[in-house]
């Protein structure tokens, strides 16, 4: 009996190496993979914490109607009510947090109002749209049409 | 088995604990408001965009908003605007198929469209906005070979911006163009569906900043969200459906042309 395992020293040289192997293994594994890698799935969570840590520019118009509620009653019923504020005012979210840091500039009208209003052959029909050059007469666009409430009453 | 009154009152207890912590957060989801739910739960939510291409007026907003909240280098697009141009139909060769001409205007859209096409030339003309489709089956995070992009349980498509090698295969698995690499970086990067806004209850910059309401963020987990609505009084469309993709920015009025 005993002789069928006259070479047994041969599993014992193959076991011990298949241990050692293992056990680097573990300790590659260990060094390697991130924290938290896989609690979710093929990712690390904590890039969802990254992601969500970002920093905001965009205050939101809900942060801006705290402070000023004047204009969101002006916007009231018009046009523009759904235009988020920071569409045309930019993105002011240092304001909103700390109004004595960023002094929001007025927007200038000549400029900024074509940007939507500008006729295109590619814009829904509905959409008021002019020729900026011939519209108006040269007049600035807040002569007749307050960005609030744009409509003339 | 036997109870005694100790044990009793005390799994009663943890069970009332736990069971109030959650109902809070519920209540605020059922109510149609689940950013004011005390904590953000991602268990609660399965994000979805809807673009309405009938009302976009290809202002550039989206793209100027998206570049300033997340600080994308010129150049390279997250969100951008595509203006098709669909020739009159050829009237003596009916068969062959009409390509349109596509063009992304001044800076992918940003700095508008100068006009290129007349009024009344029997054209089809309308504005596309792209994005990041947020697959919830993409080819892309199924090709990273590090598990650095990945789809997260509130259905965003992110990316592990330490953990990416820059390979670039992602870049080449997506079928509609929205990744791109960081120069600064060499690392790869696309929308994230302003995963720091939606996650503090705040819409997209996109969303955020479309005048006209064309782009709209939904939370399909969210039974009282319009989404619901729309989708089932509009014929919506996703962007190559034939992919496979799982894509959840659908599209309302979108033209076959569309590729």
């Amino acid at each position: 009996m005993m002789e069928r395992f006259k070479d047994r020293e041969h599993l014992f040289r193959m076991g011990a190496l298949f241990l050692g192997a293992l056990a680097l293994f573990m300790v590659l594994r260990a060094v390697f993979v991130p924290k938290g890698f896989g609690t979710y799935g093929h990712y690390r969570e904590g890039a969802l914490k990254d992601m969500a840590s970002l920093p905001l520019h965009y205050a939101g118009r809900h942060a801006c109607e705290e402070c000023h509620s004047d204009i969101a009653d002006a916007r009231k019923g018009s046009k523009h009510e759904k235009v988020a504020c920071e569409a045309c005012h930019g993105p002011l979210a240092v304001h909103a947090a700390d109004p004595d840091k960023l002094k929001p500039t007025k927007p200038d009208a000549v400029k900024l109002c074509p940007v939507c209003h500008t006729e295109n052959v590619a814009k829904p029909k509905g959409f008021p749209q002019v020729d900026p050059k011939e519209h108006g007469e040269g007049k600035p666009c807040g002569a007749c049409h307050k960005p609030h409430h744009p409509e003339i009453a | 088995m036997t109870t005694d009154r100790r044990d009793f009152l005390r799994s009663a207890g943890a069970l009332i604990v736990l069971t109030g912590a959650a109902s809070l957060a519920w209540e605020k989801v059922l109510a149609g408001e689940p950013e004011k739910a005390p904590n953000y739960e991602m268990s609660d939510h399965w994000w979805a965009m809807l673009i309405d291409i009938e009302k976009c007026i290809g202002c550039g907003n989206c793209v100027r908003a998206d570049k300033a909240e997340n600080n994308v280098p010129e150049e390279f697009f997250r969100t951008w605007v595509e203006r098709y141009h669909l020739p009159p139909a050829d009237l003596l060769h009916p068969k062959e198929e009409v390509l349109p001409e596509v063009d992304s205007g001044k800076e992918g859209g940003a700095g508008g469209f100068p006009e290129r096409y007349k009024a009344g030339d029997g054209s089809k003309n309308f504005f596309v906005p792209k994005m990041c489709n947020q697959c919830s089956h993409s080819p892309c995070t199924q090709v990273c070979p590090v598990g650095a992009t990945f789809e997260s349980p509130d259905g965003a498509v992110l990316i592990d911006r330490s953990y990416c090698l820059g390979c670039r295969y992602c870049v080449q698995a997506c079928p509609y163009g929205c990744r791109y690499i960081d120069p600064r970086s060499n690392t790869v990067d696309k929308c994230t569906l302003c995963y720091h806004r939606i996650t503090k209850g705040l819409t997209t910059a996109c969303c955020e900043n479309c005048p006209t309401g064309a782009r709209t963020l939904g939370d399909l987990k969210n039974p009282k969200d319009p989404i619901h609505e729309f989708l089932r009084t509009h014929k919506v469309q996703v962007l190559k459906p034939q992919m496979a993709t799982g894509s959840k920015t659908y599209y309302n009025g979108l033209d076959g042309s569309v590729r």
